[in-house]
């Protein structure tokens, strides 16, 4: 694609803030970003706003309260790719050569607990057939029964994740966990337990793009949806087919987000993946190409996806660290990937890191894939 | 059991008791529930209904502990994935009940009485061993 850069971001710490709103962390983070840039509200041509709860247009109302306005703003909302689906048109804005300089952000407020969304209909969550997290355990059971990975595998993953969202100060959970106290937290849905589950949460994230000039490359981004047929999707069908030949839709954006680097995964530095839930996460490794399905014991035996590790996934901390805002995660992901490519992330900070991928999957199904090089 | 379903779209009560109502397409010879004009897999628009089979097989099975948004009825509950019996393929999201349930079970179709949207009783689906 067209040289699209990033040259600021910002964030509002994920977690739980009370009365606060999620347009005043949208204006934290939006601020952040536009100091980072050395622009003000009135020198970007559009915004794009992601957001799922933010309500009728959210995105407005953050650049309302900035005085920002006047420029076309787009509320964007593709579940928990969201963030991703407003960079994809922010940045598509740049490359048709619409707009020099554009603004992207994602904003959430949620409330806790089990997600509740308009996606279902009133009588599919009576009936019981709603419930996310049994959703997500029916994936790991089938990752586990293909793959022969098992709940200590899961575990591992979240030991991982909340070892290194230790060193983020913008996540929620920074203590880390032991293997046994994962296993040993409450059951929610078979062989998922509350530890191996994301909490949606609070947040916001916001970068600027421009065309060309200095700042982290933008080198491909890719939002696609799902292909019809597996009943395992993150659509959430209440039936299909065989879907043994049935390609993801995280394969599918991947593909494409490589092919518009020209980059595979063998030169992928550092990640941040979606990690909803423990299985989700390693389900993503195989599905962007970082090993073959299977592969993931291999990885975590050898501490590979760890900090300091061959290819070091989520070196936030993740969402299984820093919880789960819907509109903001995505962006947060690339607030992140930002900081490792300058080399400003601190205790957290993969040595040498040159490119990086971002990724996010969820209802929709909707999945984003985002390349970047410094 | 309340004759009344919890969508008259999805399945049917009667005195055979409950049955899913799905579609069939005779392009892609493919089944898909709950009926719907076009065949979700292929797009094909010559869907016929058919009454799915009361039989079929486990695929992956979990429990739900915690009652989801809009759910009062009991918890937990089980709930998995149900291969159902016949060709092509199709496998059905459906609670499950009762005894030990795991990949490969041999389960059966019943009714399920649960309160609907609006809190009056109506009657859903469930795979039994």
């Amino acid at each position: 694609m067209s040289d699209v850069r990033i040259t600021g971001v910002g964030l509002h710490p994920f977690g739980r803030f009370g009365d606060l709103t999620g347009t005043a962390m949208g204006v934290v983070a939006v601020q952040a970003a536009l100091a980072e840039a050395g622009i003000g509200a009135g020198d970007v041509q559009a915004a794009f706003c992601g957001t799922a709860y933010g309500g009728v247009a959210a995105g407005h109302r953050v650049l309302s309260a900035l005085a920002g306005t006047g420029i076309p703003i787009y509320d964007v909302e593709a579940g928990c790719a969201s963030g991703g689906a407003a960079l994809q048109l922010g940045a598509a804005s740049i490359a048709s050569g619409q707009h020099d300089r554009v603004l992207v952000f994602g904003i959430e407020k949620m409330p806790k607990g089990i997600i509740r969304s308009s996606f279902f209909a009133p009588w599919q969550e009576a009936a019981g057939l709603s419930p996310a997290p049994a959703f997500f355990a029916l994936r790991a059971q089938r990752l586990l029964s293909d793959t022969g990975l098992t709940e200590d595998h899961l575990a591992q993953v979240v030991v991982k994740n909340r070892r290194q969202g230790v060193a983020n100060p913008d996540a929620m959970f920074t203590k880390a966990v032991t293997a046994e106290e994962v296993l040993a937290s409450r059951m929610i849905c078979p062989p998922l337990t509350l530890f191996m589950l994301c909490s949606p949460n609070e947040g916001a994230a916001a970068v600027i793009l421009e065309r060309a000039g200095a700042g982290i490359r933008l080198a491909g981004i890719s939002l696609r949806s799902h292909l019809p047929g597996s009943v395992l999707g993150e659509d959430s069908p209440l039936c299909g087919i065989d879907d043994i030949a049935i390609t993801p839709p995280s394969t599918l954006a991947a593909h494409d987000a490589y092919a518009q680097a020209g980059l595979g995964p063998g030169d992928i530095d550092v990640v941040e993946c979606q990690d909803t839930d423990a299985a989700r996460e390693l389900l993503a490794w195989a599905e962007l190409g970082l090993c073959a399905p299977g592969g993931q014991a291999a990885l975590l035996a050898d501490g590979d996806a760890e900090v300091g590790g061959r290819i070091p996934v989520n070196p936030s901390g993740g969402l299984l660290s820093k919880g789960e805002p819907l509109g903001a995660s995505a962006l947060g992901q690339v607030v992140e990937l930002v900081r490792q490519l300058r080399g400003t992330a601190g205790a957290r900070q993969v040595d040498g890191a040159r490119v990086a991928l971002a990724h996010v999957i969820g209802r929709g199904a909707n999945a984003c894939v985002t390349v970047l090089v410094a | 059991m309340s004759p009344r379903p919890i969508d008259p779209a999805v399945l049917r009560v009667d005195e055979d008791g409950v049955t899913l109502l799905g579609g069939w397409s005779a392009s892609s010879g493919l089944r898909h529930f709950p009926p719907s004009p076009v065949c979700p897999f292929t797009g094909a628009d010559d869907i016929q209904p058919v009454d799915l089979p009361r039989t079929g097989t486990v695929w992956l099975h979990t429990t739900v502990s915690i009652a989801p948004p809009g759910y009062t009825g009991p918890v937990p509950y089980g709930l998995g994935i149900v291969e159902l019996d016949g060709d092509p393929m199709l496998r059905v999201v459906s609670r499950l009940g009762g005894g030990d349930i795991g990949t490969g079970t041999r389960v059966h179709l019943d009714g399920e009485e649960l309160p609907g949207p609006d809190g009056e009783p109506a009657v859903t689906w469930v795979f039994h061993p």
